[in-house]
């Protein structure tokens, strides 16, 4: 056994991969001209990173070199294997990936130049090509991206040859330079809250971007920071963990109630647009939550969630509107909440129960199913008398609270009802998860059939995932009315279900904290099926972009950006089991039979 | 009265007959090994009884009570629970929220309590916690030494098949359906496991039926041993009987040979 | 009855309470609420079509009588002609519904998941047909040479559907099998997502028109009593020829033998020296290849195509694909036609009696309560579905 192992152990990962390299060439030259004839380039320059060096539509271009050299540079170093030391073939096999994708857009461009693509492809516009060639003649455009590539791709390809600590400290740094410049609004508004204007003005250039210094400034600090108090917060850290269970609770404790009054505090120091664009990410992480409970714990992929969120802002919509065409009580928000609940409650009960029985994929074409026929009576003539078809319903008082009112015409306060819910339904999804119906989910989820064996009520369990889910956004729907004041069938469209879904799967499934992770990243940055995001001249490629990432995730990564251990041992079965067996061989339990 | 009554069981899968005419019964106390070549059908024996395949005709009663068409949850919920052949744990459920989780029809918090963590909830999670223990620890040193807050998939093969049988127990059931608990082992683990189920009647009481292949744990452990082939009960009584029964010899090795003992494991 | 890990043939389980028993044995109540909540609903689907039958057949016999107008003052029946055109436009639709189906039915027999983006499969069909249909119309061909532009614009359509569909199942379906189900689908509608959006990126978010037809290819024509458009028969006349293809294809052929072979059993399949792989990317190819041919059926039927254009045919596809029972390729066929006719019919013969406004807004929703009812009543589809024992789970 162990002679094997050390034989294993001599076992070098063989050298580059030629055709890999080149079939990542020719991905990245595809991938150039797509985003170049996606018309991305012209339509994102209006945003700079780096005034005036860097803008957002040639990072859409650049990116590809080097995140693609990364990846065709990157091994599979099995049990047993020992990765080779890198060389400067790996800096070649960058460059010709980087050469690649440059030779994608000079092609694009002499193509561009002769003939007339903008026929069928009508979303690039003319400036284009004055764009790529950096508004010279073709010739010296066509030469300054092929340099551009090579530098990259080889840059790409180095960060396996540069040691580890380096290429850490040099992600690091761009990803902060871009975070920082990305966060540009919310930054600019928040500082402005401290009366720190003087900081914005020498970071952030007037109209947009971060200037020479401020990129500069944010380069030093990512550096520096880490530096100075890396080790330190990791001591921190490690003393918290070994502290006894009993104290530790206590900090964990103390840590919640400090960034819960901190998130109190945030409204008031925020200005109008950052705290519109936080409610709105509030709003999803709601929704999101819902809808991982159901698919994240219970393992049920429910496709027409967007019929929870409908129902609840149309049953707010026809309680507390006096100009709902049918039925019109006129209550008061806190009430309506109420019958809202319920009644979404019992929404979840009639779509839940036809389904529940069926198998995940069909139940997945169903409930999309669902939600599309609860859209398509809420839009129809049929009911218009009491939904108000095409037209909706219009003039939804706010939410009188005492003190005041929620309206969407402030965005603060909604901003602090909306943490008052998510708050709650932190809460409720914690909680269940750790109770008799939480582990029930997660045994349904591993394996139905077993579930059921073992005692577990299957129907009414998931048919309990679906009730929770369905009230969690049905809270995201009552504040959504209340918030922007009027409500159409347009706002729940399919498309909803799908982006929440990508929100859980990108944060991770089954796992809160990564659930309100994926909100703030994709609906805080790219922004939501309606809402804008920070990112507004992404509007028209977000949901793009939003379709690959699902893909990208769910092949590459789909225990999500924040993995939940459990989901990533399941999903990444085969490699464990492989893992389990090997350390099943050294098991003392097993081992005996060999004495 | 027996525990386990089964009338004239027969099952169907277009047109072959996996269970015809089948008999049996088990008194409460019972160790019943039920053997037979590959495809006697009795798995599909243990998924009759345990709900999850319906029979095209016959009765199962159990303590007075037909579980035709119940739900397996049901089935478990009067007092049968059973393990499977190809160890199918929640892998990635911790150790002990194996055993939580199959607790789950002896415990009744919903909602409410966990939400609102009443002191019914807390006791009723305590109790689950410490049952979940108590029968971990049944399996003494050998499901010790894991951290039980560790995944099930962790566990080496044999462990897995250990915390299989733990789950069953755990169900709280009077009639233990184990479907070759040693399959797997190694010739000291199995004859480890084969005095636990003696343990498993003496101890807690239970009722077992064992489908097992290797025959000394089913000479050592079973009251009685019934064989199936295609689906049909061709001999029916104590080891030794059984275990020279002419017929019982064809079945495994497809002729007869002598008076040959079948001491060791017969696998085909 | 229970739809999971069961190794027994859907056909052959029966219901506890159909057993004859002879025993005495105290019986408890065993049928769970939700049970009975289903029933209730099967009721309520089976008493509006009935309702709804009921008075259309009264408005039919005589639109002044009471049962006619007891639900709809206003309703005022259909003429045979209307009905017939209904019916025809319908079973138009649903020969394109089955076309797509196909694609959904052989994917899911073979891989056992639901290739949702097989709905953009289509659309680039269409897409592409568009195209190159206008490209030939600038050139001046398409009036000229009518049948052969058409050839032209089918074969690139095919093409481009075909390598969609397998470049979808190389960069995203392969390197996800055995993982657990719900990955690749999940993936599926990730992929679906962004080939719409590509779409839009690429080709604009407007609707598109195809060039207009010539004359004699969209007049109207009788035959057997029906008054049909060209068009219309255009479309089941290739789709019959497709359907006849793809049968000869699939049970005469050694490569239809790899596929059913693959779909019953991938491992042993291998074993038999089959490439599975390559079984995979034909029958994707395939299925690519018949949606494609329904893209341009769809162009030739509705002359405008649009970036969501695979959306809703293809999740009615996929219903047509479970009515007719997955797995199962004639299925598939008869279970579009049957859709499409429903959903063209349905509005005005079962809604309209019963007083439902607007009832040609309700089209799609109809198509998604046929797919509800029948997965309610047969989830294994009209005609039984053929899928190995793993899928079934």
């Amino acid at each position: 056994m162990t002679a094997t192992s050390e034989n294993l152990s001599m076992v070098e990962t063989p050298g580059v991969a030629w055709r890999k390299q080149i079939r990542f060439a020719l991905i990245g030259a595809l991938s150039s001209a797509f985003i170049a004839l996606a018309g991305m380039p012209v339509g994102l320059d209006g945003r700079s990173i780096i005034q005036p060096v860097l803008s957002m539509g040639f990072l859409s271009l650049l990116w590809v070199p080097f995140v693609l050299a990364t990846i065709a540079g990157s091994e599979v170093v099995l049990e047993g294997m020992t990765a080779r030391t890198r060389d400067s073939k790996d800096l070649l096999a960058g460059g010709i990936v980087g050469l690649g994708s440059a030779g994608g857009l000079v092609l694009l461009m002499v193509l561009i130049q002769n003939f007339n693509l903008r026929d069928p492809l009508v979303n690039w516009s003319p400036q284009l090509l004055n764009l790529l060639s950096f508004n010279r003649s073709l010739a010296v455009g066509g030469l300054l991206w092929v340099l551009l590539g090579l530098i990259l791709g080889v840059f790409g390809g180095a960060m396996h040859v540069l040691p580890k600590k380096l290429c850490s400290r040099i992600r690091t740094v761009v990803l902060s330079v871009f975070a920082v410049s990305v966060l540009e609004t919310f930054l600019t508004d928040l500082l402005e809250g401290f009366r720190l204007e003087v900081l914005t003005d020498f970071v952030y250039y007037k109209r947009g971007g971060l200037e020479v210094g401020g990129a500069l400034l944010v380069a030093a600090l990512a550096l520096l920071i880490p530096l100075l108090v890396g080790t330190r917060i990791r001591d921190v850290k490690k003393q918290v963990v070994d502290l006894p269970a009993e104290e530790r609770k206590r900090v964990n404790l103390i840590l919640l109630a400090v960034s819960a009054a901190l998130l109190l505090v945030l409204p008031f120091f925020l200005g109008k647009i950052a705290n519109e664009l936080l409610a709105n990410v509030g709003l999803f992480v709601l929704l999101a939550l819902g809808l991982n409970v159901v698919v994240g714990l219970a393992g049920i992929l429910d496709l027409g969630y967007v019929a929870f969120f409908a129902v609840g802002g149309y049953t707010t919509a026809v309680l507390t509107s006096p100009n709902s065409p049918g039925f019109s009580p006129e209550l008061p928000w806190p009430i309506a909440l109420i019958v809202v609940v319920v009644l979404t409650g019992i929404v979840g009960l009639f779509i839940g129960a036809p389904v529940i029985r069926m198998r995940g994929d069909y139940l997945a074409i169903v409930t999309l199913g669902f939600g599309e026929i609860i859209r398509l009576l809420f839009l129809s003539d049929w009911l218009s008398g009491w939904f108000g078809g095409a037209q909706g319903i219009t003039n939804i008082p706010g939410v009188d609270v005492g003190i005041g009112t929620v309206k969407g015409t402030d965005p603060r306060s909604v901003f602090l009802l909306v943490l008052v819910f998510c708050a709650i339904a932190i809460y409720v999804s914690w909680r269940l998860e750790n109770s008799r119906l939480g582990r029930a989910w997660m045994a349904i989820r591993e394996d139905e059939d077993v579930a059921e064996a073992m005692g577990v009520n299957t129907t009414n369990t998931k048919l309990m995932a679906f009730v929770v889910g369905a009230v969690l956004a049905s809270f995201s729907g009552a504040i959504f009315s209340a918030k922007v004041g009027s409500i159409f069938p347009t706002s729940f469209l399919m498309l909803v279900s799908i982006i929440i879904l990508v929100v859980v799967i990108v944060g991770g499934m089954g796992n809160i904290a990564g659930v309100i992770v994926g909100a703030l990243v994709l609906i805080g940055v790219l922004g939501g099926p309606k809402q804008p995001g920070l990112l507004q001249e992404f509007s028209q490629f977000k949901l793009l972009i939003y379709g690959a990432l699902l893909v990208w995730m769910m092949l590459k990564r789909p225990e999500g950006l924040v993995p939940n251990v459990r989901r990533t041992r399941e999903l990444h079965q085969d490699e464990f089991l492989q893992d389990a067996w090997l350390k099943g061989e050294i098991d003392t339990g097993d081992q005996e039979e060999l004495s | 009265m027996s525990m386990l009554q089964i009338t004239d069981l027969s099952v169907t899968f277009g047109g072959l007959h996996a269970l015809k005419d089948l008999q049996f019964e088990v008194d409460e106390g019972e160790i019943v090994s039920v053997i037979g070549p590959n495809g006697a059908g009795k798995t599909t024996f243990f998924n009759m009884i345990s709900g999850m395949v319906t029979p095209t005709a016959g009765d199962i009663v159990f303590e007075g009570e037909s579980l035709l068409g119940l739900d397996p949850s049901q089935v478990t919920e009067r007092g049968i629970a059973r393990t499977f052949q190809n160890v199918r744990l929640f892998a990635n459920m911790t150790i002990l929220e194996n055993v939580m989780v199959a607790q789950h029809c002896r415990t009744d918090q919903r909602v409410f309590g966990a939400l609102f963590q009443t002191q019914a909830f807390k006791a009723e999670e305590d109790a689950i916690r410490k049952y979940g223990e108590e029968v971990l620890s049944f399996f003494g040193s050998r499901l010790v030494g894991y951290r039980l807050d560790q995944p099930a998939s962790v566990l080496s093969y044999a462990n897995r098949r250990r915390l299989e049988i733990a789950r069953a127990m755990a169900t709280r059931p009077r009639l233990l359906l184990l479907d070759e608990p040693v399959a797997g082992m190694n010739p000291r683990e199995s004859a480890e496991l084969t005095e636990l189920i003696g343990r498993l009647r003496s101890e807690w009481g239970f009722t077992i039926v064992m489908i097992e292949h290797d025959m000394s744990v089913v000479r050592d452990v079973s009251d009685r041993v019934v064989v199936l082939d295609h689906g049909e009960t061709i001999a029916q009584g104590p080891y030794s009987q059984v275990a020279n029964d002419p017929k019982v010899i064809e079945a495994y090795l497809g002729r007869p040979v002598g008076s040959e003992q079948t001491d060791e494991e017969v696998r085909p | 009855m229970h739809l999971g890990g069961l190794r027994c043939n859907s056909t052959t389980v029966t219901l506890g309470t159909d057993v004859a028993t002879t025993h005495d044995a105290k019986r408890i109540s065993r049928v769970l609420w939700v049970d009975r909540f289903l029933t209730f609903i099967r009721l309520a689907f089976v008493v509006v079509i009935a309702v709804g039958l009921f008075a259309f057949i009264a408005q039919q016999i005589d639109p002044q009588n009471p049962l006619a107008r007891w639900l709809n003052p206003d309703a005022t029946g259909l003429t045979a002609p209307q009905f017939k055109g209904l019916l025809v436009t319908g079973l138009a639709q649903g020969a394109m519904y089955g076309l797509i189906a196909l694609g959904y039915s052989m994917v899911y027999g073979v891989l056992g998941f639901i290739n949702f983006a097989h709905g953009e499969v289509f659309m680039a069909g269409a897409m592409s047909g568009m195209i190159t249909s206008n490209k030939l119309a600038d050139a001046g061909l398409w009036e000229d040479a009518f049948l052969f532009c058409l050839a032209f614009v089918v074969i690139t359509s095919i093409l481009i559907s075909t390598a969609v569909a397998v470049i979808m199942e190389r960069i995203a379906y392969r390197p996800l099998r055995g993982a657990p189900r719900l990955i690749p689908l999940i993936t599926s509608i990730g992929v679906s997502f962004f080939l719409q959006n590509v779409s839009v990126v690429l080709l604009g978010p407007g609707a598109k028109s195809y060039p207009s037809l010539p004359t004699w290819l969209s007049q109207k024509r009788s035959l057997l009593g029906f008054e049909i458009e060209g068009t219309k028969l255009v479309v089941l006349l290739t789709a019959a020829v497709s359907m006849a293809g793809l049968w000869f294809l699939v049970e005469r052929t050694k490569t239809g033998k790899a596929m059913r072979a693959v779909a019953e059993d991938k491992e042993i399949a291998a074993l038999m020296g089959i490439d599975v792989n390559r079984t995979i990317v034909t029958t994707f190819a395939v299925g690519g290849a018949m949606a494609g041919v329904a893209g341009i059926l769809w162009g030739i039927l509705f002359r405008s195509v649009i970036h969501t254009t695979g959306f809703l045919p293809g999740i009615k596809a996929f219903s047509a694909a479970v009515v007719g029972g997955i797995g199962n390729l004639g299925g598939a066929m008869a279970g579009g036609l049957s859709l499409g006719a429903a959903e063209a019919t349905a509005p005005l013969v079962l809604l309209e009696p019963l007083g439902v406004d607007g009832v040609s807004q309700l089209r799609d929703a109809v198509a998604f309560a046929v797919l509800i009812f029948v997965l309610l009543v047969r989830p294994s589809g009209l005609f039984g579905e053929r899928l190995s024992e793993d899928d079934r789970a």
